[in-house]
């Protein structure tokens, strides 16, 4: 059941969003802005790739926060979070936007990742399997905790300066992870090199989406 | 139908500081239509959504028992419909489309398709079901509100203003089924419509408690 409801979720969740373009227009417009930031910024230089690793993951990190608090801000702001609240258990609502949201925030990071490739040439990637595996890994880190937060900061005054403020201590540890894992893709390291922080980031994402399940109940109903 | 009791015991809202209302008790059985009233703003939509479950009073209990076994959250909400204006349907999505994820959620059977067909045309929308519900009016989207709350045959039926936005023929509509409620389950609704309140076997005045202290 619980299964089952997650997925009609899941479902709205995408054909609302196709419709609205509530979270996708604010999403591609700031990929667009700070990829064209990062390529003026840079011009003829020549950064380092730690720098560039960084500042890969600026732009997935900002971008998810642009875009992954709507979930239940627009639930909120539309007045529907009674309805769904009333619908079926908090259990399903919180894995059937988990599951939206990580889908949303691992495409996004693709198109990051593909664009990234693509336009900044002293990026590029030796060891591709740890590559793809970090953006893997990281989206779902990244939409384990903001999933929450969302949830949290949706019923706040300040939404929208609230959600960075509050991901930003949670996901450090994440970003650092990626960033570390991201430079060792580009030196050229082994995949056994990087297991560490593969561990690292499968268990932030077990972490988060266990503490979430355990409070999303309370957090959910008032 | 199955045998239905509410229960509302000593409960209390504390809200910024501020009691809304206090030691709130009364028990609703089904075949009975009970009616909270009061001036605007003294909470009594609040206590109804505290009576639905889906807020948490500061203090007392609110139980529902169906043939004598009580029913814990979240088992409590396929016994409840509410129409409410802090309830709203997506307005991306068309009536018919709003009536379909309600029923895929609940966990509905196709026989619930003729049902769906029988509730847009009592209210009136059935030829309006495919538009975007951002296209239609607020009485319209108070119509909506009464098919997604009826849909699954509620066995307690909590209606927040129910005449509110409609017009004559909405209305009447509304009336025939808080009447056909009242004779199969428990209806409960929060007004201060004298025409509504006649169909009240008890009525709450959120007034006589105690308020503000």
């Amino acid at each position: 059941m619980i299964l089952q409801s997650s997925y009609h979720i899941f479902v709205k969740e995408f054909i609302s969003e196709f419709r609205t373009r509530y979270a996708l227009n604010a999403l591609l417009m700031f990929v667009v802005t700070t990829l064209s930031i990062n390529l003026f910024s840079i011009g003829h230089d020549s950064p380092t790739q730690e720098i560039l690793s960084g500042t890969l993951w600026i732009v997935i990190f900002f971008s998810a926060m642009s875009g992954l608090s709507r979930t239940f801000v627009a639930e909120e702001e539309r007045g529907t979070s009674l309805t769904l609240r009333l619908l079926t258990d908090s259990t399903s609502v919180y894995t059937g936007k988990l599951i939206y949201n990580f889908i949303l925030i691992f495409v996004l990071s693709i198109i990051i990742a593909i664009a990234y490739l693509l336009l900044i040439k002293e990026f590029s990637v030796k060891t591709y399997s740890i590559f793809w595996l970090t953006i893997i890994l990281g989206s779902a880190g990244l939409a384990s905790a903001s999933t929450i937060l969302a949830a949290i900061i949706a019923k706040a005054n300040t939404k929208g300066t609230l959600f960075p403020v509050l991901a930003f201590p949670i996901l450090l540890p994440l970003l650092l992870t990626c960033i570390n894992a991201t430079k060792l893709s580009v030196d050229g390291a082994f995949f056994s090199e990087a297991i560490k922080e593969f561990q690292i980031l499968i268990s932030f994402a077990i972490v988060m989406v266990t503490t979430s399940l355990l409070v999303f109940d309370f957090v959910w109903k008032d | 139908m199955k045998m239905l009791t509410l229960k509302s015991d000593h409960i209390t809202k504390i809200y910024n500081r501020k009691t809304i209302f206090k030691n709130v008790t009364f028990s609703v059985n089904e075949g009975n239509a009970f009616a909270i009233t009061g001036k605007n703003g003294s909470g009594k939509s609040t206590l109804l959504k505290i009576l639905c479950g889906v807020l948490s009073p500061s203090s007392g209990t609110v139980s529902l028992s169906v043939n004598d076994q009580q029913v814990l959250y979240p088992e409590y909400y396929p016994h409840i419909g509410l129409v409410s204006p802090y309830l709203n349907m997506y307005e991306e999505f068309s009536a018919e489309e709003n009536l379909q994820f309600i029923k895929k959620i609940r966990g509905l059977d196709s026989s619930a398709d003729s049902f769906t067909e029988e509730l847009l045309k009592e209210f009136g929308i059935y030829d309006h079901r495919k538009k975007e519900v951002r296209n239609y009016s607020s009485g319209m989207k108070q119509r909506l509100k009464y098919c997604a709350a009826l849909l699954h045959n509620p066995p307690l039926l909590v209606l927040d203003e129910p005449a509110s936005n409609l017009d004559e023929y909405g209305i009447e509509a509304v009336r025939n089924r808080m009447h056909l409620q009242k004779q199969k389950g428990v209806l409960l609704f929060a007004t201060n419509d004298k025409d509504d309140l006649r169909f009240a076997d008890t009525i709450l005045d959120i007034r006589q408690l105690n308020i503000g202290e």
